[in-house]
């Protein structure tokens, strides 16, 4: 036995750091690492978009026009994984590490070099899950992973090796969201300024809070699902085959048990950041904070309980139906609460509607609608109406597109002063908010109406009863995507230093500890602790 | 190429746009039910949706009206409350959660659990059994009790791969007619069994108000009870490969004595079509009729030209397991043969000896046999097949 001798080579570089690449790679700064985060998604999020937009000009018009519907397939799948994964979660760890500092009276993260490591995992994952595309074209595999975001097994057992690629992805993309998590919980707890209690926190600090107990909670349950599913693949174990004893509906539990959780992790960041935008703007203080602490608990207590309402028609016991239904719809009652503190901070306030403002007030609107098509969705018997069909990915675009990514757009813009120390061009953030909800509005507008008729989710090619809306859906979901060169263009030339210098505190209501230091701030951001009275 | 059809389809958007309030393909609700459940699940629906919809204007009102009034720019000076402080406030933030809990769990919770309670019913009062099988990609009707019992077949999908390119005018049906549809009887409670044989599917018609998934080694049902005659459509709803969105399920819905008619019919057609493995057939004769077999159960995977799809789907022309023996010496099926491969499958490829009858599946391997360049010359007669059962 031999003994490893620990050699602590202790190098400071406080204030130098190194230039170009280096400084990037080797980074351990919460601002650099949190801009990393931010670009990341950005980029995904554009990637993500274009895929759709390759499958909504497939479905414009009955037929096969543009592509086999085996690469249909591919696209769907593969711009779920990257909106849920690679845009919309980097874009609330980007937040975390931007913002958690700033709003606790922190000099940075607890865990530094962690944080820089959670970051460098993403990259690699999604080239992982993009490589068999290219592959592809050199005529190695048949593609990406074809089996639709949920990966259902058998048919992900029966896939091509693009289901490898997607495992080992989700496992390093998994690795990557833990070890974020491990870092803002230990930031959370440890890292506050003097006098500032739990319940004197940030409702941002809050909303990340739950969701990293989610994260460190469910997904170790997706990697154990997807290793199983692996072993299935290739070393002849038969968890999800009933020939050999297994059973493919054990893989959507465990899929589901954090898949609904995965739904609070993307919103509770956003939730989070809301009421700070809201009472900027209405110049009046956070309306509810303990109401809306205690119903983020709930929330995030409720959201891994009540699973299987994915998957009701996979044939259960009614006493399971019935306890998934009302589990399902008790969660209405949290939201509820929080619904009612945004409009009551907005009620007597004294408005005024800059870009940030707009998305928030019109994410109340649009996720509300998310919310109450979800109430629906939990009444069993119509759910298998609504189950799978074009109903369903119209709910789940007003909760994720509207309720989670506009709710980031608000953020962006509500802190990209802070962040740059640049104003963006406020009209042409206005006009970006009017094309997005107009265009987003346009596009599932019709697929609603779509799922009540009865059109299926994933089908490449559909009968000509639904031709009017898919088409009307297309081309409203080109113009949301165009719309987003405009997002790309105010972020681009705010951080290019383009546009009016930004005060310390750009908003005139705006409240909270990043205001008092400059914008943008320094490069360790408290180098003596805030004490909160 | 893509860019004409899409000039072509800019016109017809424009047309379409123009049409729009008087078109008559656009629906807005749930198609009009033709079962108990079907009828339920549109009221509760209805009745659902009412309220949602009062729920949203109402709290959209709300935010309208303070949008408008409580303004800077109407020199609006904002409170400071942060939460309900006066006896009234609190009844006043109450009154909605109490609302909520009332629609919820009464208003909408009690219809809800009684359209769970009548959909769970398969067993009470059913007037005959139907197995569903679904597949890559095609549904497999059997009847399991009564006069039909017996009857097994197989429903395709009948839209020709033109109207699907683009290459001929597709027709009012397109995508949602097959080649032999199911047939139930008016007024009958049917208990519908489902399976699958290789991945989850979906036995969906919106029609119906039942959807249920087919999840292969297991057993799931639900139940259906037509009440007026007339065609069905729908379509699997289980994303399940390639083929998911060409897989539909079309249901004549038929009078009593209709029905009784048709199922004499059927067994007829089923008995002539197996009795045809007991005569000696000729190879010009098998490789016609397989010809057929192959278009319409083989073709989606190993292509029409026999050549496959590199990587998934393994090619036909010339392949070794095709130039090679099927039966040895003494006469017996060698594993991993031709014929075995195609009559007990293996991993994605299915064992059609549950699908096809002997004529199907000694007409397919003899066609397969003697063409795409493949030239084994030699050919499988119905009765060696039926021989392996």
């Amino acid at each position: 036995m031999t003994t490893a001798t620990d050699v602590h080579a202790h190098d400071d570089h406080h204030e130098h750091h190194p230039a170009g690449i280096m400084r990037w790679l080797t980074t351990t700064n919460h601002k650099d690492i949190g801009t990393m985060y931010l670009t990341f998604s950005l980029i995904m999020f554009l990637v993500g978009g274009m895929m759709i937009l390759g499958v909504r000009a497939e479905l414009f018009k009955p037929g096969l026009q543009l592509m086999r519907p085996e690469f249909f397939n591919q696209l769907i799948g593969v711009h779920a994984l990257v909106m849920i994964f690679a845009a919309l979660m980097p874009a609330a760890t980007g937040f975390a590490n931007w913002l958690l500092p700033l709003q606790l009276g922190a000099p940075d993260m607890a865990l530094p070099r962690l944080n820089n490591w959670g970051f460098w995992l993403l990259p690699p994952a999604a080239i992982l899950l993009t490589l068999p595309f290219t592959l592809a074209l050199f005529g190695i595999g048949d593609g990406a992973v074809a089996t639709g975001w949920t990966l259902y097994a058998p048919l992900s057992v029966q896939g091509g090796l693009g289901v490898d690629f997607a495992i080992f992805s989700i496992h390093l993309l998994g690795i990557s969201s833990v070890l974020g998590s491990i870092n803002i919980i230990v930031t959370i707890f440890n890292m506050r300024a003097p006098g500032m209690t739990l319940m004197k926190m940030p409702l941002f600090a809050w909303g990340w809070l739950i969701t990293a107990f989610l994260l460190i909670a469910t997904i170790p349950v997706l990697a154990g699902a997807v290793t199983m599913l692996l072993t299935d693949r290739h070393f002849g174990t038969h968890f999800f085959d009933a020939a050999g004893g297994g059973d493919p509906i054990l893989f959507q539990h465990l899929f589901w048990f954090f898949g609904h959780p995965e739904v609070y992790i993307l919103l509770l960041p956003v939730w989070g950041f809301i009421p700070h935008i809201l009472s900027a703007f209405t110049r009046k203080p956070v309306y509810g904070y303990k109401a809306q602490v205690y119903s983020f608990w709930a929330i995030g207590i409720l959201s891994v309980v009540v699973w299987a309402h994915h998957f009701l028609t996979v044939g259960m016991p009614v006493p399971a139906l019935l306890y998934f239904m009302y589990s399902t719809m008790s969660i209405s009652l949290p939201l509820a609460v929080l619904f009612f503190c945004w409009i009551a901070n907005m009620w007597k306030g004294s408005m005024s509607f800059e870009t940030p403002m707009l998305f928030a007030t019109g994410w109340i609107i649009l996720f509300g609608i998310g919310g109450l098509t979800g109430l629906v969705l939990a009444d069993v018997a119509a759910d298998a109406q609504y189950h799978h069909s074009y109903f369903v990915v119209a709910h789940f675009h007003y909760t994720l597109f509207a309720g989670g990514i506009m709710g980031v757009m608000a953020g962006v813009y509500f802190w990209l002063p802070k962040m740059t120390g640049r104003m963006y061009n406020e009209k042409l953030g206005k006009l970006h908010f009017w094309l997005t909800a107009i265009a987003f509005n346009m596009t599932f507008i019709p697929q609603f109406f779509l799922g009540l008729a009865g059109m299926p989710r994933r089908i490449p090619d559909y009968a000509l009863q639904f031709a009017d809306f898919n088409m009307i859906s297309s081309i409203s979901a080109f113009v949301l995507g165009l719309s987003q060169l405009l997002f790309v263009y105010n972020i681009v030339s705010c951080v290019r230093g383009h546009g009016e210098k930004a005060a310390d505190k750009p908003w005139e209501g705006a409240e909270g500890l990043e205001w008092t230091l400059s914008s943008p701030p320094p490069y360790h951001s408290f180098t003596e602790q805030p004490v909160i009275k | 190429m893509a860019f004409k059809q899409y000039q072509q389809s800019g016109a017809a958007l424009m047309l379409a746009l123009w049409s729009l309030a008087a078109h008559a393909e656009m629906r807005w609700n749930f198609p009009k039910p033709v079962t108990p459940m079907a009828e339920d699940t549109l009221h509760v629906h209805n009745k659902f949706m009412i309220i949602i919809m009062v729920i949203f204007l109402v709290v959209l009102g709300i935010m309208i009206y303070s949008i408008f009034n409580h303004r800077k720019s109407k020199g609006h000076t904002p409170s400071q409350f942060t939460g309900p402080t006066t006896r009234s406030q609190v009844i006043w933030t109450l009154v909605p959660f109490a609302i909520l809990l009332y629609i919820d769990f009464i208003l909408m919770g009690i219809p809800a659990y009684h359209s769970v309670v009548m959909m769970e019913d398969t067993k009470n009062g059913a007037d005959m059994v139907l197995k569903v099988t679904g597949m890559q990609w095609r549904w497999q009707y059997e009847y399991m009790d009564g006069d039909a019992k017996g009857i097994k077949y197989v429903s395709n999908l009948k839209t020709p791969q033109d109207e699907i390119d683009g290459k001929a005018e597709k027709n009012p049906d397109y995508l949602l007619e097959v080649d032999n549809p199911l047939v139930l009887p008016v007024g009958k409670k049917v208990r519908v069994l489902l399976t699958a044989n290789d991945v989850i599917h979906t036995w969906w018609v919106p029609q119906f108000g039942t959807a249920r998934d087919a999840i292969p080694g297991f057993l799931r049902e639900t139940w259906i009870k037509i009440e007026e005659p007339g065609t069905y459509k729908g379509q699997c709803k289980e994303l399940c490969g390639k083929g998911h969105g060409f897989m539909p399920v079309v249901v004549n819905a038929v009078s009593e004595a209709d029905y009784k008619k048709w199922v004499e019919a059927k067994k007829t057609e089923l008995e002539a079509a197996s009795a045809g493995a007991d005569k000696q057939w000729s190879k010009e004769d098998l490789i016609a009729h397989g010809k057929e077999v192959y278009e319409k159960n083989c073709a989606v995977c190993h292509q029409a030209d026999g050549k496959g799809i590199p990587g998934t789907f393994p090619a036909l022309a010339g392949s070794k397991i095709i130039n090679a023996p099927i039966f040895d010496k003494d006469g017996k099926l060698m594993t991993d043969s031709h014929l075995d491969r195609v009559f007990n499958g293996k991993n994605v490829m299915p064992a059609w000896k549950g699908i096809l009858n002997d004529v199907d599946i000694a007409s397919v391997v003899t066609f397969e046999r003697n063409s795409f360049g493949n030239s084994m010359g030699d050919m499988v007669q119905p009765a060696q097949v039926k021989a392996l059962r």
